[in-house]
């Protein structure tokens, strides 16, 4: 294995590993919310959550790069505090977390909405406020979802193709990935190369699966 | 003794419950056929449903009044409740559920709880591996434990076999006796209720067919 391929494969596992971790808040919030209170606006935010599930990722790809362009709404913000997105790491990370947050999501859902409402309220009769009911209960009572939610996503991270070469590009050394490398060298003709990040992709991606319908299972 | 003065009605789609009970007593047994609205009656004291109109007040503590729009949030009423289901939290293991209640206050001493209730050998156990009359215990253990102004308890016996129900009973009498804690309990066992409550409301379909002590409020049998 070159050390190319090598750093391929460690910085889309680092890259994963980070948009895992920056879905995980959201992710679990949003979860939450979907499964335990009705709100105005919940049949849209449930819609949107799931669009990166069914859109081209190429398409949430761009609509990535208009946010985090220069000029764009969000990119325009970290400008002015000296932080460039579009085409480095931070880009990676962002579309790997919006392509991976939909699974998460919809897996976290279902463990919050397992947790009987009785066990939330016995918590509450014997005094605790929502903070605590949430903390102490419904959360630890839906952790292997969550964590099988989680791995899903980071499953969706590690592959994700379309989103990423549109909103970060294919740099070496800096955003090219297991999925963008594949591409990449057998667009020019590296077929032995591409061969190796195949089945390094493959391989993490089964390990990945067969532990989070392990979790799911077990929850 | 305790003051209840409970009186309210609670509709739930097409059934109606009209409950009217303003006694003193150590303890109330809610005695009925399944399905009259035992435990309706007994959430409503929770806080778990909300009646359309009339009041709850346990020792003159007001838990709900419609007409002055009370109605004491679910964690502030101090009603310590174990349903016929019992609940414990399965991630938790026995000592972490009895010690879930953070409230202060007037909460029993932990190890007179764990003797009354001969919890020492459970304490480190998995709920899991409990017994039913186990879980029971731990239950009750668990609401007593939050310092409660009442305890509220549904079916108490439903679970255990019947050779340990004289454990639960006496449990019981040492929570009503030894901790001073008035109960409201849900039962169809009419000996339950004879041996552990002072006050017996027989309900039927939703409405108050009988009220008074035990022994004239029973079915003979």
């Amino acid at each position: 294995m070159t050390a190319e391929i090598r750093d391929i494969a460690i910085f889309t596992t680092v890259a994963a590993l980070a948009a895992t971790a920056v879905m995980l808040v959201p992710g679990v919030a949003i979860a939450w919310l979907l499964a335990r209170r009705r709100f105005p606006g919940k049949a849209i935010v449930e819609t949107v959550v799931s669009l990166p599930l069914v859109m081209p990722p190429v398409a949430t790809g761009l609509m990535l790069l208009w946010l985090f362009s220069r000029r764009g709404p969000l990119g325009g913000l970290f400008d002015r505090i000296g932080i460039e997105i579009v085409f480095t790491p931070a880009a990676v990370v962002i579309a790997m977390s919006v392509m991976g947050l939909p699974l998460l999501i919809r897996t976290a859902r279902a463990g919050f909405e397992q947790v009987t409402r009785r066990y939330e309220q016995i918590a509450e009769t014997l005094g605790a406020g929502p903070w605590r009911v949430f903390s102490t209960v419904t959360l630890p009572l839906a952790t292997r979802n969550i964590l099988a939610g989680a791995m899903l996503g980071f499953s969706r991270a590690l592959g994700e193709f379309g989103a990423t070469i549109v909103v970060a590009g294919s740099i070496p050394g800096r955003t090219r990935t297991l999925a963008v490398g594949i591409y990449s060298f057998t667009e020019t003709g590296q077929d032995r190369q591409a061969a190796i990040l195949l089945v390094i992709s493959v391989s993490i991606a089964f390990v990945a699966v067969l532990a989070s319908n392990r979790m799911a299972r077990e929850a | 003794m305790a003051a209840f003065d409970l009186d309210f009605t609670l509709q739930q789609g097409e059934f109606r419950l009209a409950f009217s009970v303003n006694v003193e007593a150590r303890a109330l047994a809610l005695f009925g056929a399944s399905g009259s609205g035992k435990t309706s009656a007994l959430e409503a004291v929770a806080g778990l449903r909300t009646p359309q109109r009339g009041r709850i007040a346990v020792n003159g503590r007001l838990l709900f009044d419609s007409d002055r729009r009370v109605n004491t949030s679910v964690r502030s009423r101090r009603t310590g409740y174990v349903p016929q289901d019992i609940l414990l939290f399965p991630h938790l293991n026995v000592r972490e559920n009895v010690v879930y209640g953070l409230r202060e206050g007037n909460r029993p001493d932990l190890r007179v709880l764990v003797e009354l209730l001969e919890l020492a050998t459970l304490m480190d156990r998995r709920v899991a591996s409990l017994s039913g009359g186990e879980r029971q215990r731990v239950a009750m253990a668990r609401a007593l434990y939050s310092g409660p102004d009442v305890l509220l308890l549904d079916e108490p016996l439903a679970a255990v076999d019947l050779p340990r129900r004289r454990r639960i009973v006496d449990a019981l009498l040492g929570i009503r006796d030894e901790l001073s804690v008035p109960l409201i309990y849900v039962t169809h066992l009419p000996e339950e209720a004879l041996t552990v409550a002072d006050w017996a409301v027989l309900i039927d379909n939703g409405r108050i067919v009988a009220s008074g002590p035990p022994r004239d409020v029973m079915p003979a049998d």
